[in-house]
């Protein structure tokens, strides 16, 4: 950053869209599902034919409950829907079923990590109900329209102009995401659309307290997208103003090719959305008991989960950070340790080459063919000698390959490291043979020269000669004799 | 007061297309409309909750099942022109 740019400090806002992964639409009964042929999970409703009356689903109002609480939003006890009036083909009624002035959650707030190791609190203005539209794709001479997406519901959460960084920004999504994965309320799937962030970025003069004109980030498909847009945008206002010129209050979208940010250019009018309280639905009452009721059913958050595991099973914050991750993998890690004492060996596992197996397979715990049993089964197999952790590594993907319990592997390939004292005595023999310069300089007392035979040891057994034991025989035969 | 331009602006905002000898007809005919609602701007009204709906109920809900969507050939004889089983609309961004 420039001598001339630290004189400004950046404000960023989000607004993160979240596909809730009903089983149903939002306001009918078509099947909330992606990837289908166009229009053929749609009804009079999604179309908005004449006649056709909305219904709320009553999941997807559990679901953003069950979201506010998780977030510490206050739950609003009345809620209404309102009519957001907009022209444009994705939206058939010309008008989006939203939330104006009763949003269902409001005032929560989500704690990202700061570089010295503290916490800096982002605030959640309001987190509201509302329908998705349909999806748009834009030919040379034509748009074509899809409306199965129309009315998927949605929540939009959105945050307090309280981040000062891309970074920041990029933190508060990912804690976000990790956050709503553990509700099991949408699958924030962003290549699928199911998480979506537009951003709010201004600049002002360091001290200042108004806010700067704000121009709105779209079109960003990955977490990385959103901070890459963002430092990209905040560049673009720096020069703007330094320039004498005044930023423009306008939508722009992120083209990931180019690397910059562009305007919109669509011929959507001016906002003038002319809210109003949507007839077709009456409004609803959220009662206190239902409250206390999702608040119960809440799983254990990843933060307080994240603390529990380094409290409870002595792993590093590192450790505990990647195995809280996804909530799967926590599960598994507990399930693990409901057999096996050492937190610390399974996390190293899991953390290593578990997950290297999983990103070759590009799967989750839950689909590569391992039960926490099979694993702690494998463990106690280089706990005991059988295997060292070099062969445990080969097995486990053998383990994963075939569905085969680890000791049926090294039954059947005969991996178990050789131990016995005759058959190591052999080997050494022809070591010695092999290697007399080696044993004369063991014999002089170089102990490093020990490693080395060791080392060829292995080699000619394929790995199965138990290292700690050679060396100890290599010893006792060429020092103690 | 409602200028002829407001007239111009409401109209354009739910896409009518108004005549220009429209608009002035359009105009005085709002205006009367505003006026009279302005009545109600005299009422104190500090203590009473907005009226969000004229129904008497709250807490209509439907539970999460699905049910069979429209057959798509039924869908699409309503569109006006279509491609790929998509309804083709003129393009609506530069």
């Amino acid at each position: 950053m420039t001598t001339t740019q630290t004189q400004f400090e950046t404000v960023i806002g989000l607004e993160v869209h979240v596909q809730l992964s009903t089983h149903t639409k939002m306001f009918c009964s078509c099947q909330n599902i992606f990837g289908e042929d166009p229009n053929t999970q749609v009804c009079p409703v999604c179309l908005g034919l004449p006649g056709s009356l909305p219904v709320v689903n009553k999941k997807a109002l559990e679901f953003a409950i069950r979201i506010g609480c998780a977030l510490g939003c206050k739950i609003n006890s009345f809620v209404k829907f309102d009519r957001k009036n907009y022209y444009y083909p994705d939206c058939p009624k010309n008008y989006q079923i939203s939330q104006f002035d009763k949003p269902i959650c409001y005032e929560g707030a989500i704690d990202i990590p700061t570089e010295d190791g503290t916490h800096k609190t982002i605030g959640i203005t309001r987190a509201h109900l509302e329908e998705d539209a349909g999806k748009l794709v834009h030919a040379d001479d034509c748009s074509l329209v899809d409306y199965n997406r129309t009315g998927t519901p949605l929540l939009e959460i959105v945050s307090e102009p309280d981040m000062r960084s891309p970074q920041e920004a990029y933190d508060y999504l990912q804690k976000l995401k990790l956050i709503l994965s553990y509700l099991d309320v949408s699958d924030c799937d962003m290549e699928k659309g199911s998480l979506r962030c537009d951003a709010n970025v201004s600049i002002r003069e360091m001290g200042a307290t108004e806010f700067g004109t704000k121009t709105e980030l779209k079109n960003m498909n990955s977490f990385k997208a959103v901070r890459t847009a963002l430092e990209y945008e905040i560049n673009r206002q720096h020069k703007v103003v330094l320039s004498g010129d005044k930023v423009i209050q306008e939508t722009l979208l992120w083209d990931e090719n180019k690397m910059m940010t562009v305007s919109m250019r669509s011929k959507e009018a001016a906002h003038d959305y002319r809210y109003f309280p949507e007839p077709d639905l009456v409004p609803f009452t959220v009662e206190q008991s239902t409250i206390d009721e999702v608040k119960h059913h809440l799983p254990e958050l990843p933060e307080p989960k994240l603390n529990r595991f380094i409290d409870e099973y002595k792993l590093s914050e590192y450790d505990a950070t990647i195995i809280i991750q996804e909530r799967c993998k926590a599960n598994f890690f507990e399930d693990c340790l409901k057999i096996y004492p050492d937190g610390k060996k399974v996390s190293n596992w899991l953390n290593g080459a578990v997950l290297q197996e999983m990103n070759a397979r590009k799967s989750e715990i839950t689909d590569i063919n391992l039960t926490p049993e099979r694993l702690v089964e494998l463990i106690k197999k280089v706990d005991d000698d059988t295997i060292s952790n070099l062969v445990a590594k080969d097995v486990l993907g053998m383990m994963l390959d075939s569905g085969k319990s680890s000791a049926e592997i090294i039954d059947e390939k005969g991996l178990a490291q050789v131990s016995d004292d005759g058959a190591l005595d052999a080997l050494i023999d022809e070591l010695v043979n092999e290697h007399q310069n080696i044993v004369e300089q063991i014999k002089a007392g170089k102990d490093s020269a020990v490693g080395f035979l060791v080392g060829q040891a292995m080699k000619k057994s394929q790995g199965k000669a138990n290292p700690k034991k050679v060396g100890e025989l290599i010893k006792r035969r060429l020092l103690d004799g | 007061m409602i200028s002829e331009d407001d007239v111009k602006y409401v109209a354009g905002l739910s896409r009518i297309y108004l005549q220009d000898h429209e608009v002035g007809s359009l105009q005085k005919d709002l205006e009367k409309i505003i006026g009279y609602v302005e009545k109600l701007q005299k009422l104190d009204v500090t203590d009473i909750e907005p009226t969000s709906h004229a129904l008497p109920l709250t807490n209509v809900f439907r539970d999460d099942e699905i049910k069979p969507s429209l057959d798509r050939t039924e869908t699409m004889k309503i569109a006006v022109d279509q491609r790929d089983g998509a309804f083709k609309v003129p393009k609506v961004i530069e």
